[in-house]
């Protein structure tokens, strides 16, 4: 039951309400300017008859005694077909509708519905008259892209019901029809092809969950091969500012090999979301020859939108994840980034008078965090199909210092960790992925997997570890004790950690073959890698020594630009195979 | 308009508390003191209570002055008559001219539709090499000047000013030194662009709360002039200034701070200035070009961190010069190349990496150690591309500064040495250098 209210104070984003009746934790509320406005507004807090809500919108005008409307229901996100290729904010407003409704400039207090309502898709029954069904079980499916997009009984449908009637194939818009059917206590209701779910509700209509075994593939050498994600994994790529956190996020969305991509933009600058949103309908998928942007959701509440929106970002785009992996598909949420999700919780925090935790995030930043990657996973639906949600998020620690809350409690919850340095990045190393701060637990959990497609793998990847790490130690008695101080041996160490790392580890993003890599090419380009690694290199001095890994590394760098199969491409293979021959 | 005579309950640093209705969140109110008047914007509400924050500051405020509430959040004036003028922090003349009476626009307004966004191609050309070749300034682009007190910051922010290719530059002025104001003023006096300058300026005098209105007016008017398809640059300086000032504010709220005393939402307020700067498309476009001086020269300072993550890269200036190593524009790639001449890309690489090079021959020297023929070159070469480049006097468009590039590597190395593609040194190396003298001799 909606109950109503009268604001009482008011201060930035955060508004207290005095309530009759009783209110729900996490309600959306509309507050009633004297302009006309309706703020969209969220309660956080209930305290006795007074509630604090934090406004999706910016509060100027807001006055003690205007009307708050409790509307009883959390806040949802609609769920159904034509979501893929959308661009919305965080609170799932479809941006480009937005802009014809209201022109160059965000407008406070438009809501526009998620999905378009006049766009017909065609309905395939699957259910039978007198089936009986209950929550997430399919009715249909309509064709969106490539997928079969199926429809599905509410999820938040209470008990079993049974079909009354199946509405033939055809063209229905979201709205329409598409099963009656009676529950448990004989009530007719109508079921559309669009339903709601509440966003801060993980979505768990599935059999079970299970152990992620499969790899990610990314396109990127250093993750795929070294510190690997597993599809339904968590990463977290941590890195200064100017270390190529954005550049990387934008590479994983292009090519890696999921159905679909969720990008949630999320208190970054607008100016990184306009290339994705720009350029991606003109781009190949490189798994489908179809446009990236038939694969993609952007959900995009930039630095400068209502920074409660931002909060709820987040959550907006792990649920529409759920939604697809509840159809058996593998989805990957890039979030970018969750240090502003985090900042966001601290300004209500502090708003709200909370005792502050370190660097004043809420105590329970923490139990968020967690929370959300939890959201993510490999599971077995239902029907024996299985689907995944991988959530890859950037931090962004202040001052590049990992040691802050945000970063921590994120490395407590994920199964990867990519930290990028602005050592790497100013040493021009790309991806500025520091090798000998990173690490993947799904390396080991993925070891049957991996060794099926390339047998002993991850023991040889973990030898190439070890040795990032031994020219790392000479490098650094080398700094003190010059070159001079340095045996031969220990040298030749040093330069084949280096090598490993510039004919490996960094990559090209803006040369057209190099940006990524299938995992087929990294398995292939590693062995060679790792051969010269093992191979005893005979030089006369440490300069003969520097020429021969010199000449290598130039070698491979044209190796690895050089299209897969074709004649450059087997013509520099072919001198790397003289080499280990000699 | 009403007029509510009131009492004011409680002053604290620049914030009033008093008791009033019908009053809403963001509204402006004037503090009639007698023989003055103050503005001030309601920042919160509480029961009958409303907390102001006093711009011009809140010494010699009585607790029985006049508080007149005007039912409008604070606004700029906006017009054609704006260009030549000069402002204070709260949009007063002070150049002695007539108060402009066209149009009142609010400030701080909503952000653009991400979605309206184009990705920014168009180059600005300030005819200095540092910015032009080696961190190309882009249409729409946010750049800080990162720099410690004492750099001539302000000498190379109005250089920009005078020489960018813009329709309108405006200028705000935050805890402006007065030899600072005089400085920017005559400058664009004598290079006769003042008649496209607009300027507010809060000078180091002025009550401190009053540099918070100052990006947010120089950009509403920047967005009203970008929508009528003009190409606006707006300079800010300094930052940092605008930031304490909101530490200062917060800290009398009674916000917890996160950072060095720093507000929570400091990420959010800057955000939502820099992210001000816009290219519309088929219209006008909006370029931010903002001054952080950095407290201590440390770059994780909260300051400078937080706009690290929000700007589109950074110049930093050190030693009254741009540094080409922490310098970085992110858009440069959208026009390097592409709109400038094609040896763009490769020659700023192998100049920059050339110089790197030569950087680390000085550290051998300092260190000690003997240095060898290579050695000697690459010093040689650092010392022509800090004289005839890097000095921030030096005035070359593009191309010629391009030209210069050839130049000084032609006059200090082999092709093969500068590991430039044949191509580009057949089409681009100058054919009669000293160096090639010198061999046929």
């Amino acid at each position: 039951m909606s109950a109503l209210g009268k604001v009482v104070a008011a201060y930035g984003n955060m508004v207290t309400a005095a309530f009759e009746g009783s209110v729900r934790q996490n309600e959306v509320a509309y507050i009633l300017c004297s302009d006309g406005g309706r703020l969209k507004s969220e309660v956080i807090r209930v305290r006795g008859d007074k509630c604090n809500v934090q406004v999706f919108e910016d509060t100027r005008g807001i006055q003690v005694g205007d009307t708050v409307e409790f509307t009883g229901d959390l806040l949802v996100v609609e769920l159904g077909p034509g979501l893929l290729q959308q661009i919305y904010d965080g609170l799932q407003n479809p941006l480009p509708k937005l802009s014809e409704a209201a022109g160059l400039f965000l407008k406070r207090g438009i809501y526009l519905a998620s999905l378009d309502r006049e766009s017909k898709w065609t309905f395939t029954p699957t259910a039978k008259e007198g089936q009986e069904v209950a929550a997430g079980d399919v009715l249909g499916w309509v064709p969106e892209g490539k997928f079969e997009h199926q429809i599905f009984v509410p999820f938040n449908f209470i008990g079993k019901a049974t079909i009354v009637k199946m509405s033939p194939k055809g063209e229905y818009t979201v709205d329409k029809t598409v099963a009656v059917v009676k529950d448990e206590n004989g009530k007719t209701r109508e079921l559309g092809m669009v339903q709601v779910w509440p966003i801060k509700i993980p979505l768990k209509l599935y059999q079970e969950r299970i152990l992620p075994t499969e790899p990610l593939v990314t396109g990127c050498r250093i993750i795929d091969s070294f510190y690997p994600v597993a599809k339904g994994g968590t990463a977290c790529i941590p890195g200064p500012f100017g270390s190529g956190k954005t550049v990387l996020q934008q590479l994983i969305s292009r090519y890696a090999d999921v159905d679909i991509i969720l990008v949630a933009a999320c208190g970054e600058r607008a100016g990184e979301v306009v290339e994705t949103l720009r350029e991606f309908p003109h781009l190949e998928d490189p798994y489908t020859g179809r446009t990236l942007m038939e694969r993609t959701i952007i959900i995009c509440n930039t630095s400068s939108m209502p920074v409660a929106a931002r909060e709820a970002s987040i959550y907006t785009a792990v649920t529409l994840a759920e939604y697809y992996r509840q159809m058996g598909l593998g989805v990957l949420l890039l979030a970018d980034s969750t240090s502003r999700w985090a900042q966001a919780l601290r300004e209500m925090s502090g708003r709200l008078e909370e005792i502050p935790g370190e660097e004043a995030f809420p105590a329970y930043l923490q139990s968020r965090i967690a929370e959300f990657y939890e959201r993510a996973g490999l599971v077995r639906l239902r029907n024996g199909q299985t689907g995944s949600v991988s959530i890859i998020g950037t931090v962004s620690p202040a001052g590049g210092n990992f040691e802050e809350p945000v970063t921590q409690g994120t490395l407590a919850v994920v199964g990867a960790f990519l930290g990028l340095t602005w050592a790497r990045s100013n040493a021009r190393r790309f991806p500025a992925i520091d090798p000998l701060i990173s690490w993947s637990k799904y390396l080991d959990q993925m070891r049957e997997s991996l060794d099926r497609r390339a047998p002993g793998w991850i023991d040889r990847v973990k030898g190439a570890q070890r040795m990032i790490h031994e020219g790392a130690e000479v490098k650094k008695r080398m700094d003190v004790v010059g070159e001079e101080g340095t045996s031969l041996s220990d040298f030749i160490m040093y330069l084949k950690a280096e090598f490993l790392d510039a004919v490996f580890l960094q990559q090209n993003a803006f040369d057209a073959v190099d940006a990524a890599n299938t995992l087929e090419r990294q398995v292939h380009t590693f062995d060679q890698v790792y051969a010269i690694l093992l191979k005893d290199i005979k030089a006369k001095d440490k300069d003969d020594a520097r020429n021969i890994f010199f000449r290598l590394t130039a070698l491979f760098k044209n190796w690895n630009s050089s299209p897969w199969g074709e004649a450059a491409f087997r013509n520099y293979e072919q001198q790397v195979m003289d080499f280990l021959r000699d | 308009m009403r007029e509510i005579i009131t009492k004011i309950d409680e002053i604290t640093g620049n914030i009033a508390t008093l008791k009033a209705t019908g009053v809403g969140l963001g509204e402006l109110a004037v503090i009639q003191s007698p023989g003055r008047s103050t503005l001030g914007q309601v920042i919160s509400l509480s029961g009958g209570s409303v907390t102001v924050q006093v711009f011009g500051g809140t010494k010699g405020i009585s607790t029985s002055d006049t508080v007149r509430f005007l039912g409008v959040p604070m606004q700029a004036k906006f017009g054609e008559s704006l260009l030549g003028r000069i402002f204070n922090g709260s949009g007063q003349p002070v150049d002695g001219g007539p108060e402009p009476v066209e149009e009142e626009i609010p400030i701080g307004g909503p952000s653009f539709n991400p979605a309206n966004r184009i990705i920014p191609m168009q180059m600005i050309r300030t005819n200095i090499p540092m910015i032009d070749v080696f961190n190309s300034l882009v249409v729409s682009q946010k750049l800080p000047i990162f720099s410690i007190p004492g750099e001539p910051y302000n000498q190379l922010l109005a250089r920009v000013g005078m020489q960018a290719e813009a329709d309108i530059i405006i200028l705000g002025g935050m805890g402006l030194k007065f030899d600072d104001f005089i400085f920017f003023k005559r400058t664009f006096e004598e290079a006769g662009v003042m008649n496209r300058v607009i300027m507010y300026m809060h000078l180091a005098s002025d009550p401190v709360v009053e540099c918070l209105l100052v990006p947010d007016m120089s950009l509403a008017v920047a967005e009203r002039f970008a929508e009528a398809g003009r190409r606006v640059l707006v300079l800010l300086t300094d930052m940092t200034n605008f930031s304490d000032s909101l530490k200062e504010i917060s800290i009398s709220m009674e916000q917890i701070p996160s950072n060095r005393g720093y507000p929570g939402d400091l990420y959010s307020q800057l955000a939502a200035r820099y992210e001000k700067a816009v290219d519309i498309q088929g219209l006008g476009s909006i370029t931010i070009l903002a001054v952080t001086t950095m407290p201590g020269d440390d770059v994780t300072h909260p300051i400078p961190d937080n706009t690290g993550y929000i700007t589109e890269g950074q110049f930093y200036l050190r030693y009254g010069k741009i540094d080409p190593f922490g310098s970085l524009s992110r858009l440069k790639q959208n026009v390097v190349g592409k709109v400038t001449r094609k040896d763009h890309n490769d020659i700023m690489n192998t100049m920059i990496r050339l110089y790197s090079d030569c950087r680390e021959s000085r550290n051998k020297i300092a260190m000690g150690f003997k240095v060898s023929k290579w050695d000697e070159l690459l010093l040689a070469y650092g010392k022509d591309f800090e004289s005839e480049l890097m000095e921030l006097n030096v005035n070359l468009p593009i191309e010629a500064a391009l030209d210069r590039c050839w130049d000084i590597l032609a006059r200090h190395f082999d092709p093969v040495q500068t590991g430039i593609k044949q191509g580009l040194v057949d089409e681009f190396w100058p054919k009669d250098t000293i160096k090639a003298m010198e061999k046929a001799a």
